[in-house]
């Protein structure tokens, strides 16, 4: 790691449980450089999308987060007070959530929600807002900026309403995105205009990105890092572009082996050796005991 | 998942509470000539409005004082349970197999049974619930049964919304067409596929309403419309209390908690039996 | 060669249009089926792909008569299905049976996995010798027999895909409706129960259109495949001639469009035209 440029986001050795004591993050560690894709892959209960909420600060209040550090930009997250906390990740993240239709609020405008934030969080006045949202609804390819300003939700299809998040996250000019399966809900050709889209606006504005998704596809195309996660724990990580060219740990190798692949069909949709999980279950088991000891 | 954890947890202190309390009025009312220290209707002038027994001038064998007619409070609402238990049960379960054998039928069917029954619905709640009661226990004289039709005549309406909205999302479920699939007929699949899945609706509506057909009863005791015999009721012992509550204050406030913690314990029984017998919320 | 299990001429299906439903009155009808024309042969796995709105699911759900169509005709084993009423489906529905997308809804919460696969042929005169079909059908899709007397809720997303695959082969049916059965599953468990539908079609000769929206996945389970887009068919050929020569160009956009796992730095650049 260099020791000049500082990680726009470096989580150390998070570990989180719920009430009855189980392990849901199991020390967790890992760092987005700035202007850096990092891709966060998993199956469902990996946890990957618990990391996501983590950083932002909305983690369910079941979960509760024992041990490790976040720090932001340098800053530690867990010594600041709760509002100056709210106050930086406010300022410095944004999210680009799943489901596009959820995440817009049903009975108002797109516009205002979009500027809503702006003004709130970041005290911008209304009409600078304004002005910024409607650069950033150029940039992400809406050609009638006023239409959709006025449009509810559902008067969007699934790709413009996902372009109007993805420009609502770049408006603030965050220096870290939370991209939480973003294209998951979508057909592949709006997929790939999203991912495109995304990856675009990423490199224009150097923004880190936090990209979580259980697509390894996805995963090859948008990031140059990759952590692979399995039961909550960071089971390999790699340069994304080295991960695909020598998956290192059973687990990877498995997934990518499952993954199905139109241009080789019977090399791939291989069902997970039972050994795999077998030795996963072992590995995570003894981290579990490590962890515990000094933990009583 | 976890807030149905959580949800589930939290029923159960509210479900031994309410079933506690609804247990033990049930088995007052069922033993009540065992339980009741004295005769209800026996009236003594040398007893009237003795206190409860923490105050002076309490008599041992009146727990909770007499009325005005010497009358033991506790016996009278003893046997008053009788009155509301057989009331709660009765009438609600009436209401209950008409409104949601209705409720069923519109939400599955849908078309043309759904809008008959749907403008029925409509119409019928147009009326203010207490005086449809009054007007119809006028129509067909006091007595316990007119009592029992009267609220059955009324809250049906209540199983029917529920159930039919319920019955609804449950008939636009996979699992409806894949008994289609399965070669089973529409009654068939409404009685085997869907019924299961409403039926905690049902149990938790059926306590509620219970509850209501307490109030309800109470209500038309009150303003001496229920039975016209001098079997102490609920309502009747609250309208006399109402009378001498500046002699007597424990006439009107013991049968107006017992009331207020019997229709509570109904509605949140029910609640509680739905919430840890849900397997869909497990 | 034989006859084809399935054929379809001129198939329309019209549904609500909610979208354009007056205040009030009934909304209008559209069609969203637009005169299909293909057959399914005999003992084969076709894939029927498309994106969402392409009107695939309601093919599925027009063959197995659980819509009825409103032009064309559906030809079943011989016989014209078409319009036939629920009562006379109900004998062909042996035949005629359905793999959900969803087991989560598609399975009863409150029946036990015994009772879920029971159904079937309990009203399919196969209610004689239950326990031992269920128990058959059970190992069939690898599930232990104990998972007979366990409720929805108590299974994994994987095993209950399997009950569903248990429960619409417990019949050995001529034709099975797979809509989208591997869509809510992790890639590990897709892979498991793909395998799995892949051997028990091959051992039962089981006749299967194969709903999903993932090509690769089509291409490794369908011996043909039906492209569709906005209630018609794109193209229609042999597994291996659509991927490897496709004809039309919206079949090349799809194949182009799939995120395959291995890196390639071109895939995001900016294509020549802007989308739309």
């Amino acid at each position: 790691m260099s020791a000049v440029v500082k990680p726009c986001l470096d989580i150390r050795s998070l570990s989180a449980v719920l009430p009855n004591g189980q392990r849901v993050l199991r020390s967790v560690s890992l760092s987005v450089q700035p202007g850096e894709v990092r891709a966060l892959v998993g199956e469902s209960g990996a946890g990957k999308t618990m990391i996501g909420k983590a950083v932002l600060g909305v983690l369910p209040t079941s979960v509760r987060i024992v041990e490790g550090d976040m720090l932001l930009e340098g800053e530690d997250l867990g010594r600041l007070q709760p509002k100056a906390r709210r106050t930086l990740i406010g300022a410095r993240t944004a999210l680009i959530p799943q489901d596009p239709l959820t995440a817009l609020n049903p009975s108002r405008r797109i516009g205002p929600q979009m500027t809503d934030r702006l003004v709130r969080i970041l005290g911008w006045s209304g009409q600078r807002a304004e002005t910024r949202i409607r650069q950033l609804l150029d940039e992400v390819q809406i050609r009638d900026p006023d239409r959709v300003t006025k449009s509810y939700p559902h008067e969007l299809s699934g790709g413009m309403r996902q372009r109007v998040l993805i420009a609502a996250a770049f408006a603030a000019e965050p220096r870290l995105i939370v991209a939480d399966e973003p294209t998951t809900a979508l057909d592949v050709t709006v997929q790939k205009q999203i991912l495109r889209l995304i990856a675009q606006l990423q490199r224009e504005h150097g923004t880190a990105i936090l990209f979580v998704t259980h697509d390894l596809g996805v995963v090859a195309k948008i990031s140059q890092k990759v952590s692979v996660l399995y039961a909550g724990k960071v089971v390999e990580e790699a340069e994304t572009a080295d991960l695909f060219a020598a998956p290192q740990h059973p687990y990877t190798r498995a997934l990518m082996a499952a993954t199905p692949r139109y241009t080789d069909p019977f090399a791939s949709l291989k069902p997970v050796d039972e050994a795999v999980l077998a030795g996963l279950a072992a590995e995570i088991a003894a981290a579990d005991q490590a962890w515990r000891r000094p933990h009583g | 998942m976890d807030e149905a954890r959580i949800s589930r947890h939290g029923s159960g202190a509210r479900l031994w509470l309410a079933g506690g309390w609804l247990l033990l009025a049930l088995l007052a009312a069922i033993f009540a000539p065992l339980v009741a220290p004295q005769d209800p209707l026996a009236q003594d002038l040398m007893f009237e409005r003795l206190p409860p027994f923490w105050m002076s001038g309490s008599e041992p064998g009146f727990w909770l004082g007499t009325d005005s007619l010497g009358r033991d409070l506790l016996s009278r609402l003893v046997f008053g349970a009788r009155i509301a238990f057989i009331v709660a049960f009765a009438a609600a379960l009436a209401a209950c197999l008409v409104g949601s054998t209705l409720g069923l039928i519109a939400g599955y069917f849908g078309g043309w049974a759904d809008r008959i029954i749907s403008r029925i619905v409509d119409v019928w709640m147009a009326f203010p619930p207490v005086l449809f009661a009054i007007l119809l226990v006028a129509v067909l004289g006091t007595g316990l049964s007119s009592v029992i039709i009267a609220i059955a005549v009324i809250d049906w309406t209540r199983f029917c919304r529920v159930i039919r909205a319920e019955t609804m999302g449950q008939a636009r479920m996979d699992y409806v067409e894949n008994a289609r699939i399965a070669g089973y007929g529409r009654i068939g699949i409404m009685l085997r596929e869907v019924l299961p899945n409403v039926v905690p609706s049902i149990v938790a509506l059926l306590s509620l309403e219970m509850g209501i057909a307490v109030i309800v009863e109470a209500i038309l005791s009150f303003v001496n419309l229920s039975i016209s015999t001098d079997d102490p009721t609920w309502g009747g012992i609250i309208a006399e209390g109402r009378l001498s509550i500046h002699q007597a204050w424990w006439v009107l406030v013991f049968p107006l908690v017992t009331l207020i913690l019997t229709v509570l314990s109904f509605s949140q029984f029910g609640e509680a039996l739905k919430a840890r017998f849900d397997p869909v919320l497990r | 060669m034989a006859e084809p299990l399935f054929s379809v001429r001129g198939l329309k299906v019209a549904l609500p249009d909610m979208t354009r439903k007056p205040l009030i009155g009934r909304a209008p009808m559209a069609d969203i089926l637009k005169g299909l024309d293909f057959d399914l042969p005999r003992g084969s796995v076709t894939g029927i792909v498309g994106e969402s709105g392409s009107g695939k699911s309601t093919l599925g759900r027009a063959l197995v008569r659980l819509l009825e169509p409103s032009a064309g005709s559906i030809v079943f084993d011989g016989r014209d299905i078409t319009h036939l009423p629920e009562a006379k489906l109900r004998p062909l529905r042996r035949n005629l049976q359905m793999i959900f997308q969803d087991p989560m809804s598609s399975l009863n919460p409150r029946r036990t996995i015994f009772s879920i696969i029971a159904a079937p042929l309990r009203q399919n005169g196969l209610g004689d010798n239950l326990k031992a079909r269920v128990a058959e059908a059970l190992q069939r899709v690898g599930l232990p027999q104990s998972f007979a007397s366990r409720y929805r809720h108590e299974l994994s997303g994987g095993q209950r895909q399997r009950v569903g695959i248990a429960r619409a082969l417990a019949l050995a049916p001529k034709f099975v409706l797979a809509d989208e059965i591997v869509s809510g599953l992790d890639v590990s468990t897709q892979a498991q129960i793909l395998t799995l539908l892949e051997r028990l079609a091959a051992e039962m000769g089981l006749t299967i259109a194969f709903i999903s929206h993932d090509l690769s996945v089509i291409r490794r389970l369908c011996r043909q495949v039906i492209v569709m887009r906005e209630g018609a068919i794109v193209e229609a050929s042999a597994t291996d001639a659509l991927f490897d020569n496709p004809q039309q160009a919206y079949t090349r956009d799809l194949l182009a469009a799939i995120p395959l796992p291995e890196i390639d730095a071109d895939w995001l650049l900016p294509a020549a035209k802007a989308p739309t």
